[in-house]
Parts: C-alpha cells; sequence; structure tokens
C-alpha cells in the first residue's frame, strides 16, 4: 500500500513484521509499557573477566540472540572488530546485530560475519562503504532496519529492539563498572548513545584499556548496570575518534550557503533571547555557527540551550556565555569531548532524552532552530540522506528524523553535487517526511515549506537571501545536470527504513547490476 | 547610468566546477579565462566549455567576461570567434601593449559579428595592461575602439619587468595605476585594479583595495570568491553619505516637478559632478544592500 509520503509498501512486510505505514509526524500522547530486563545478582567481585572468550561464555550468549555495541569511536573503533571476531570464531549462528550505528572501520568484520551465518538480522542508524555496497546487492537475506537515534532508544524501551548482551567500549572503568568518556586515552566525551545499551540490555560488558581505582566518578555507566568488565590493550585510536583542531572551511560555496542559513535563522521568529539550536557537524554547520555568533553578539541575543552532536565551536559559545547550557549527546571532536569533563554546563544526555519521541519529552520537543543535511530534498520537501544517486546505501539516519522536529528545521545543501542533483522531483529513498522541513538553504537562495506561510513572509525581503518556489530549484539544478535516466531495482527489499514512531517510512530495494 | 564594476572575478576556463559556480558569488563582472591559467593541452577543451556556458548557465544580473588568447597565438583567432558566437558581453585583450593591438582585435570582432549575422558592435571589449609599454600607452589604448569599457591592470608581469615584485604599500604600483586611471577616466571608460594573489592574507587585501578606492579605481581583479565581500565592504558608501546623496536625489525631483533648471540643496547650487556622485552613491548603497529599492536605509 502507499504510505503517506507516497511510497509503496509491500503488504507481506507490513503484515510479517507486524509493522504501521507511516501516517503522521504528529506523535500525540499515546500510553506505552516500557519493558524490563534480567538481572544477574552481583556481590562486585566477579565482574573483572581476563578475555573476550571468557567473558562471551559468561554472558551466556547463544544462537539467535541480540548483540550490541555504540559507535561513539567512530573511525577509531578496535572494540567491535575484537569482539566480533571472537564470536565469529567461536561459531555462533543467527544473531541480531544491533548497534548505535556501523562506522566504516566495522565493515569488513560486519560482512565477514554475515558470510560466516554468524549474523543474519541488523538493525542500525546507517551503514556506509564496502557494507552498503554489500547490502545493496543482496548480500543479506533478511532486510536490514533502520533507525533514527531517537527512535533506537524508543525501540529498545518498547522491546522492539531487545538487547541481550550489549559490549561497550568505554576509555575507563573501575573493576566493578563505574564509567565515563572523558579520561583516559581514548576519551570521546558524552556516552549518549551507549547509556541506552546499559539501561536495558540483559548483559552489560564494558571493554577498557584503563581500569580505574573504586569509585571512578563521574559515572556516566553506573556499576548497578554492569555484569562484566574486561580488560584490553586499547579500546580505540584517539586519532581517529575526533577530529583533532576544527578547521573551518575555506570552500566559498559552502561558506556562501551557511552564510544564508544564518540569514534565515536571524530573520525568523525564533532568533531572539532564549532560542536554542542544533547544528550537527560537517564544514557548513561548523562555519554557520561563525556566523551564529556575530549575529548573537551584535544584536545581544544569548541561546539558552544547543543541543544534538557537540563540536568545538559550540564549546567556544558556551565558554563565552553566548549558550548556557549544552545538552550533549556525542562529542564529533577532541575540543567537545575535553570540554565535557570541566563544563558543569555540558550535560550529558542519553539518546531518550535526547530524541525519543515515546517517553515524557524528548530535548528535541524544546528545539527552535535545526540545521540538517541533504543528500537528496525533493519538491515535497522529503529528505533523504540513506541512499546515494545509485541507490545504494551510504549514508546514515542519524538524529535527521528526530531533530526535524524543531520549529525551525533547515535544510542545508548544494543545489547540485558534482554532476548529481541534490534538489530532485523525488527523492531516491524518504527518511525525513517534508512535513517536518521549514527551509531549504542552497548557494542560489531558498525554497520555503508553502505550508510556512509566517516564513515565507518574514524571509521575502531579507537582502542576499533570493526566495524561490522548490520546483524552481529543482529545475535550476535539472538545468545544470540535466535528467538522469531512472535507477533500476529488483523487487527484493534489503533495508526498511522506519519513522522515529516506527511506523514504515520507506524501502530500500537490491539494486540492479 | 554606468554599471558598478566592483569585482571582476577571475574564473579558470577549464574548471567546471568553477564555472558553474561562478555566479553564485555576487561578483558584478566574471572573467573566464582561456589565457593564462588555462595549459596548452587544455586551450580547446577550456574554449568549448567557456562557450556551453556563457549558452547555458545562469549568471544573473554579472557582466561576463572572457579573457582570450592573444591574436599572436594560434588560439586567439578561434577564441574570438567561438566567444563572439556564443554572446559574450566583453572580451578581454591580454598583455595589451599599443592602441594598434585594440584595433587589430576589434577587427576580428567584427569579423566575427559579420560571419554570424550578430549586430557590430555588440560585443565589448577591455584590455588588460601589464607591461612598461602598456602602460606609457595607456591613455591612448583606452581610447582606440568604441568597444572598450575599461582598462585594466595586470600586475605580475609588469612588476617583473619593473625589476621590482610587490610590496604591501603598493609604491612600486604607483605610476601604473596613476597612467591606467588616467588613461580610463580621459575616454571615459572604467579602471580596474590587479589581483592579490594571498587570499588568506585579509589583512593586507583591504589594505590595496583602499588604496585602489582613494585612488578611483571602479573595481579590483579578485580570484577567489571570499574577497568579493570584502571588496564590496570597502566600496560601501557611509551612512552619511547616502543621506547626503538622497537629499541630492531629492532635490533634483523637486526640481523637475517644479520645472525648474536650476537644482538648488541648502542655498548651493546642485551641478553635474555632484549630481553622478549622487547617483553612483545610490547605486552602491543598493547593491550593498544598505537600501531599499526606495532608496529608504534599511538600518532607519
Amino acid at each position: 500500500m502507499l504510505n503517506k509520503v507516497n511510497r509503496e509498501i509491500p503488504d507481506d512486510i507490513l503484515k510479517e513484521k507486524n509493522y504501521k505505514p507511516f501516517e503522521t509526524t504528529e506523535i500525540g500522547n499515546p500510553e506505552t509499557t516500557y519493558v524490563a530486563h534480567q538481572v544477574r545478582v552481583s556481590q562486585g567481585d566477579d565482574k573483572l573477566v581476563d578475555s573476550i572468550p571468557e567473558v562471551i561464555e559468561k554472558t551466556g550468549l547463544k544462537n539467535g540472540m541480540t548483540i550490541s555495541f555504540h559507535h561513539h569511536f567512530r573511525e577509531g573503533d578496535f572494540v567491535f572488530n575484537m569482539v566480533m571476531q571472537e564470536i565469529i570464531n567461536e561459531g555462533f549462528q543467527d544473531l541480531t546485530l544491533a548497534p548505535s550505528s556501523l562506522t566504516n572501520v566495522m565493515n569488513d568484520m560486519v560482512i565477514k560475519a554475515i558470510k560466516a551465518g554468524t549474523i543474519t538480522h541488523i538493525t542500525s542508524s546507517g551503514m556506509r562503504g564496502s557494507l552498503g555496497d554489500f547490502i545493496s546487492h543482496g548480500g543479506l537475506k533478511d532486510p536490514v532496519v533502520l533507525r533514527s537515534h531517537g527512535n533506537r532508544a524508543r525501540s529498545i524501551e518498547n522491546g522492539d529492539i531487545k538487547i541481550d548482551v550489549a559490549f561497550l567500549g568505554v576509555p575507563n572503568s573501575d573493576p566493578v563498572g563505574n564509567a565515563n568518556a572523558i579520561h583516559g586515552d581514548a576519551v570521546f566525551g558524552s556516552m549518549g548513545y551507549s547509556l541506552m545499551d546499559a539501561k536495558y540490555a540483559d548483559k552489560v560488558v564494558l571493554l577498557t584499556d584503563t581500569i580505574m581505582p573504586y569509585p571512578n566518578t563521574p559515572a556516566s555507566i553506573e556499576q548497578t548496570q554492569v555484569d562484566y568488565v574486561v580488560k584490553v590493550a586499547k579500546v580505540g585510536d584517539p586519532d581517529k575518534i575526533g577530529s583533532g583542531a576544527t578547521r573551518f572551511t575555506k570552500d566559498p560555496k559552502e561558506l556562501k550557503i551557511a552564510e544564508m542559513v544564518n540569514q534565515v535563522i536571524t530573520h525568523s521568529q525564533y532568533f531572539k533571547d532564549g532560542f536554542s539550536f542544533q547544528t550537527g557537524s560537517g564544514g557548513a554547520a561548523l562555519a554557520v555557527s561563525r556566523y551564529l555568533r556575530k549575529s548573537m553578539i551584535e544584536k545581544n541575543i544569548k541561546a539558552s540551550f544547543a543541543l544534538g552532536g557537540i563540536t568545538k565551536p559550540t564549546v567556544d559559545l558556551l565558554e563565552e556565555g553566548l549558550v548556557n547550557k549544552i545538552l550533549d549527546v556525542q562529542d564529533f571532536d577532541k575540543g567537545a569531548a575535553a570540554s565535557m569533563a570541566n563544563n558543569e554546563n555540558q550535560q550529558e544526555i542519553d539518546s531518550s532524552w535526547y530524541a525519543d519521541p515515546y517517553n515524557k519529552g524528548a530535548a528535541v520537543n524544546q528545539l527552535d532552530v535545526c540545521i540538517l543535511s541533504a543528500l537528496e530534498i525533493d519538491t515535497k520537501f522529503n529528505v533523504n540522506v540513506m541512499t546515494g544517486s545509485d541507490g545504494v546505501l551510504r549514508g546514515a539516519i542519524g538524529g535527521h528524523q528526530d531533530a526535524a522536529n524543531a520549529k525551525l528545521t533547515i535544510i542545508s545543501a548544494p543545489l547540485v553535487r558534482g554532476r548529481i542533483a541534490t534538489v530532485v522531483n523525488d527523492v531516491t529513498t524518504v527518511v525525513t517526511p517534508g512535513d517536518s522541513i521549514d527551509v531549504l538553504v542552497t548557494e542560489i537562495g531558498v525554497a520555503i515549506n508553502p505550508k510556512r506561510k509566517d516564513l515565507i513572509e518574514a524571509l521575502k525581503n531579507v537582502p542576499g537571501v533570493p526566495v524561490y518556489t522548490i520546483e524552481e530549484l529543482q529545475k535550476r539544478a535539472e538545468a545544470i545536470v540535466g535528467k538522469p535516466e531512472p535507477l533500476e531495482f529488483t523487487d527484493r527489499p534489503v533495508a526498511l527504513i522506519e519513522y522515529r514512531d516506527g511506523s514504515l517510512i520507506d524501502t530500500v530495494y537490491q539494486v540492479k547490476d | 547610468m554606468e554599471r558598478l564594476r566592483r569585482t571582476m572575478m577571475f574564473v579558470p576556463g577549464n574548471n567546471p566546477a568553477m564555472i558553474k559556480d561562478a555566479g553564485i558569488y555576487g561578483a558584478d563582472s566574471i572573467m573566464f579565462d582561456l589565457e593564462d591559467s588555462v595549459s596548452l593541452t587544455e586551450k580547446d577543451t577550456a574554449r568549448m566549455l567557456v562557450f556551453e556556458a556563457l549558452q547555458n548557465v545562469d549568471y544573473g544580473n554579472s557582466e561576463l567576461v572572457v579573457r582570450i588568447n592573444g591574436l599572436d597565438t594560434d588560439m586567439g583567432r578561434a577564441d574570438i570567434f567561438a566567444m563572439v558566437k556564443a554572446g559574450v558581453e566583453v572580451i578581454r585583450l591580454p598583455k595589451t601593449e599599443t592602441p594598434e593591438d585594440v584595433i587589430e582585435t576589434e577587427k576580428v570582432i567584427a569579423e566575427a559579428e559579420k560571419f554570424f549575422g550578430i549586430e557590430n558592435g555588440r560585443t565589448h571589449m577591455m584590455a588588460a595592461i601589464e607591461s612598461a609599454e602598456g602602460v606609457l600607452n595607456a591613455p591612448l589604448i583606452a581610447k582606440a575602439s568604441d568597444r572598450l569599457i575599461g582598462i585594466a591592470l595586470g600586475a605580475e608581469d609588469y612588476v617583473t619587468m619593473m625589476k621590482t615584485h610587490r610590496y604591501p604599500d603598493g609604491a612600486e604600483l604607483s605610476f601604473a595605476r596613476n597612467m591606467i586611471l588616467h588613461g580610463a577616466r580621459a575616454a571615459g571608460i572604467a579602471a580596474f585594479d590587479t589581483v592579490y594573489s594571498d587570499v588568506d592574507n585579509t589583512e593586507g587585501f583591504n589594505h590595496e583595495v583602499e588604496i585602489i578606492h582613494e585612488l578611483g579605481f571602479d573595481g579590483k581583479s579578485v580570484i577567489n570568491p571570499r574577497q568579493i565581500p570584502l571588496v564590496n565592504a570597502i566600496y560601501a558608501p557611509s551612512e552619511k553619505e547616502i543621506r547626503n546623496a538622497k537629499d541630492v536625489l531629492n532635490a533634483i525631483e523637486e526640481a523637475h516637478k517644479k520645472g525648474s533648471g536650476v537644482i538648488s540643496l541648502r542655498g548651493k547650487m546642485v551641478d553635474k559632478p555632484v549630481v553622478a556622485r549622487a547617483q553612483r552613491t545610490m547605486a552602491l548603497a543598493k547593491a550593498s544592500h544598505l537600501v531599499d529599492e526606495e532608496g529608504n536605509l534599511y538600518a532607519e
């Protein structure tokens, strides 16, 4: 059947997997019940384990179970490959892999595990590179389920994802499992995503290269949640966990887009004392924070909070007194991670607090302004951040659907990339519905969602911000790069894109070679 | 009124990405280069690329200029024919030494216009002066053709020839700048200053733009889009200048309404140069987004 964003969702998938088709971005006030997890009572004296094989045995991992990891170490992760290799070696079969996301450094190992029959189901926020290619070419029988960070939190709470064993790499821990990510060699700042696993998995294993004396405070993961602690040689490569010094982009096009994004923000009704924002990472996003800083100083405006994935420029705003608080679910660079240790106004939050649609109120609901990126955006303002123009999985939902909940959601994207249009008639894959997108900013001008008449009025006469309809922008893009041949897919689904409430918003099919 | 030419952005003719995006930065003029930034093996490709871009890419209100290879090379003629056919607004001659260089080029342009059935004189020209001889001939070069819209200083070759190099104070270019400026003004055409190649040195760039702004240049050649807002900021009139210009223009309107030929403001007669300056101030203010379409200051 067709869902509300006009995507054909196969009836057998709806039935077999008990899905509802995507209906609306409005969550309302439904009532729900959270699941509880098992507890193996410990006196604390049996938690420290010598090796990964030993800990796997102690957790009671069995064929068919669900294992989880986090992706806070990003491309510097050593833990996933160490653990997964051992699980493959021991011949486990038919496991579900449910990490917060998958980074490139994990790709080869995931493919190996799939080929060995160890992994037969995957849910993640994203996948890229060789793994995306492998899955898009039909490498896994069961379709991958792709969820936003908020939706993963919801799924864990509601039991849609039931984690049997969580393997969580941490930069430090004491012998009974009090751990944080602000000290040690492999610091990554906020432990946001992994906190859900620590709270809800039946068995929680910490892997660390630094054992601290008891009690290791401040503790982000607490001893009450942890079953075992394993000391390994090294959990990650600090240089690949987050970028070092943040360099502002010099790309004139990114700067132009960033400047226009700032104009849109400062001319909107939301730019007033006490406003809040989320900028995300990437060149243009970092540049926006620089323009925004200037505007805030000029107009004597301070933000009440900044949200989401945090970068050094955002931390600088906190230190300068232009931002009162940071709600921090992950840190993208060393500066932001280091600041987590020193600044009490930088609050670590888990992904439920950040973005969960089915809790008693998430931070994204309080958010005024949000800047997001797009691989594609269509004339209905639907956004794709998951599949490339070739139809292959090469992205991550991240917090996209969740943060789009902001009062002013801005997509910042170039009109075309190389010879590929960004603004199109229909996105390859709908990830975030156009209903939650307010403004698109490209290098030649902006397009405003027609339902936002207030923004159309507010932005109609801003010097240096030409306003187009999104259809006009689509035509401008097409005039530059032409009309591509339609993509060809087989009829076999390889990934299911959930909306943040767990309904099905789109299906990704195996590409035709 | 004469158009504003505060910035002329250089775009290598063999770089599709830069050619595609050249229109988004608000340069008053865009100069596609077929000459020095294009290697010999890419000359044909660049010519075809710019030929297509001129006809297919939307560059908004920017004036479109192409720097061709000299007629002393075997590319020059083909460049002119292709650009005339593509409908370029201005053909820029490199390394102009004498008025004859301009006249020779004009002949080929006229020939191309005739060949393609294009109205004679539609293609404008500008001349880049890059040598001692060119500098000394600047007043003659500037008057060599009615098609000329301006002359420009190209300092890189010039300073080498003069046995010096670029200095922060610009003393080495003082004579050349003044010759070019006087040549241009005597002929009633625009004067463009040379490029500043250290794109990350904002302070040095601003200093140089302040010098040429004071001298009276129409604008500066830029090699990176990031230099455009810097030039525009220095060329932007002050609030006081805008208010004054508005008073002058209001006085003219009043005088027209009354049918009076004599225009006066605060008891003083407003003569022609004052009017011209007021018009230019308002045009600059509009271009810098300081006033709305009616000329009212946004700040008020």
